[in-house]
């Protein structure tokens, strides 16, 4: 077909696309500025006007995985020479590094909660999903609405009686409370997402190998799981991306042992003020997986984001 | 084959077949699956709502070991008094009204632009994406670095083109801008969820809809009042759902962007609520709070919901 009457000429093609591009360019300002920031000097990145044109400068991830300690310049006259090129940047600020700051241990939180809740989460998801698409579950409608119908409440006023509960079980800043929390949190979500996925893989399938012979469990990780695996890939994702975001619960709930990123990345602070360099450091670190594994797996995540609602 | 026979061959498989299945019956692996997650969205989500509500009727302060006394309703009688917790929802209303507002628009908008399939369409997409797949307590945080008046790129631009002087105003500390500031990053951070689903609406509607529209001779400007809105419509209304419920229970964002203040203008249910339950330790208290905020979100998506399906049946 050569002619179609909704199909956009070439004009309103040109249109809408410098219209976009130029939403997309100044919404991507704010994350570029983060990222340019980590790189500048503390002196640079509070300068007037903002600078744009700088001198890169490693001192806000130096500034971001240690703890320094300000010396005499005598004392520090005296020292060996710097071993490396951290405790050069540190030197020239009249500091001695004093030891690694909390910064490593708090990421690797939301690493081992992240992939905890997520793994729960999926692997529960999974189980529930495919008895509620295969099998006839009185209330099975009004159970579903319940699932979802947790992710209404607040965090903070589900966060009262949690805490309490937390507090009597010892599970207060712990990576067992927290991943319990989570996995409640995201498995609405899971099991909603992952209905979807399950019904549409045809039951005909599972039938066959049951007649075969093989029990429905074995139908059920022999037959279904395989089929579902972009779906349950998909939801991981989400699963895993909420953990890594989540704050609420995080600051109310740790403090530290199992005090995840986000609410430790804003207190950062430098000599005389926050330092903003390092902030801008923990920030990119943190951000910077997401952003890649968004543009990495876009094409499943889009069904996750409108929350299965819209599908065809 | 007609869907009815499908329908037909599917419901009656799995009895017969149900007889020769070895192993446990499916009613037993049906629960089996189930329960683990029902016992946890009971232990962690139901039980601590049932205890909330227990709670809302005493006088408990968490931080004190006293006698635990039961007071009926007062707690639920000085919320509704007291003046605080009313600015809070004003507050929290405000802030609803004009994120919904400037995200359907903007959303819509982006949607509708995108649809016109540009090249390289789903490449900007997925960059404007970004923004709401990062944490909003990490990226809040650094909005207050963009809204420094003098060293901010926010007020800096402002200034740029305006020229107004960079540091005669305060984005987050003057009691005008800030509950401003707050809508600003939220709709920054958020458009791009309602520009999705209106993506996912636009992209449901078939095109020979348009083109017996074209044949019919309706103007472009008629078709997308007559065929396009509408078909968008319950789209749209699901995006405003979630957001709204989303933005009712709003803290991350607007803790690390205004902590609440200057004063308490951008102090919304949220934020009044953490700090009634965990900085005053009116445990009983903020407990009745959280029971009303639950009832208020649970009431109006129900209402929402009758309306949106009313729309769809249209």
């Amino acid at each position: 077909m050569s002619y179609s009457v909704t199909e956009p000429s070439s004009r309103q093609k040109w249109i809408a696309g410098t219209l976009v591009i130029t939403y997309a360019l100044i919404t991507m300002v704010p994350l570029l500025w983060i990222m340019m920031t980590s790189f500048k000097t503390p002196p640079d990145s509070i300068s007037y006007p903002p600078k744009v044109m700088y001198q890169p400068s490693l001192e806000g991830y130096v500034n971001l995985f240690t703890t320094r300690t300000r010396v005499s310049p005598e004392r520090l006259a005296a020292l060996p020479p710097p071993e490396n090129f951290a405790e050069e940047i540190v030197r020239n600020r009249n500091m001695v590094i004093a030891g690694p700051s909390k910064f490593g241990g708090r990421f690797l939180n939301s690493v081992i909660i992240g992939f905890g809740s997520t793994f729960l989460s999926v692997f529960l998801g999974t189980l529930a999903a495919y008895a509620f698409s295969r099998f006839k579950i009185p209330l099975a409608d009004d159970l579903l609405f319940f699932i979802l119908s947790t992710r209404m409440m607040p965090p903070i006023a589900v966060a009262i009686p949690i805490f309490l509960m937390y507090r009597k079980l010892g599970l207060t800043d712990t990576h067992l409370g927290m991943i319990l929390l989570y996995t409640a949190v995201n498995i609405s979500l899971a099991v909603w997402l992952l209905k979807g996925f399950i019904d549409e893989i045809p039951r005909e399938y599972e039938e066959a190998a049951l007649i075969d012979g093989y029990t429905r469990f074995q139908a059920f990780y022999k037959v279904v799981l395989p089929q579902a695996a972009t779906g349950i890939a998909s939801t991981a994702i989400f699963c895993l991306i909420f953990a890594w975001n989540e704050y609420a619960f995080a600051v109310l709930l740790t403090s530290g042992t199992a005090q995840t990123a986000p609410p430790f990345i804003p207190t950062i602070i430098g000599v005389g003020g926050l330092d903003w360099p390092a902030i801008a450091a923990g920030a990119t670190l943190f951000l910077l997986p997401v952003m890649i594994f968004t543009v990495m797996l876009r094409k499943h995540l889009l069904r996750g984001i409108t929350f299965g609602a819209v599908r065809k | 084959m007609s869907d009815k026979t499908i329908d037909r061959v599917a419901s009656a498989t799995p009895a017969r077949v149900a007889r020769k299945v070895k192993g446990l019956s499916d009613r037993a692996i049906a629960w089996i699956f189930v329960g683990p997650t029902i016992f946890l969205l009971l232990a962690i989500n139901i039980f601590p709502l049932i205890w909330t509500i227990n709670l809302s009727f005493t006088n408990f302060k968490a931080n004190r070991n006293r006698e635990v006394e039961y007071i009926g309703l007062r707690n639920y009688e000085r919320i509704l008094g007291d003046s605080d917790i009313w600015l809070s929802m004003q507050a929290t209303a405000h802030f609803l009204f004009w994120t919904l507002f400037f995200q359907v628009l903007i959303g819509f908008a982006l949607a509708w632009l995108i649809n016109k399939k540009f090249r390289g369409n789903d490449l900007w997409t997925t960059i404007i994406v970004l923004p709401m797949m990062l944490s909003p307590a990490v990226v809040g945080n650094f909005w207050t670095f963009l809204y420094q008046p003098q060293i901010g790129l926010f007020n800096y631009v402002v200034s740029f083109f305006t020229g107004v002087d960079p540091s005669s105003f305060e984005m987050l500390g003057s009691v005008d801008l800030a509950p401003w500031s707050i809508v600003i990053v939220d709709t920054w951070m958020w458009t791009p969820f309602v520009m999705l689903i209106c993506l996912a609406g636009l992209r449901s509607i078939p095109d020979y809809i348009y083109e017996a529209a074209e044949i019919d001779r309706a103007s472009k400007l008629r078709q997308f009042f007559t065929i396009t809105i509408p078909m968008v419509l319950p789209f749209l209304m699901l995006a405003v759902l979630f957001r709204g419920i989303e933005n009712f229970k709003m803290f991350d964002l607007v803790v690390q962007l205004t902590g609440g203040g200057p004063g308490s203008v951008t102090e919304m249910a949220s934020i009044n609520l953490k700090r009634e339950a965990f900085e005053k330790w009116r445990t009983g208290y903020s407990s009745a709070f959280a029971i009303i905020l639950f009832v208020t979100v649970f009431g109006l998506a129900s209402i929402y919901v009758k309306a949106l399906n009313k729309v769809k049946e249209r």
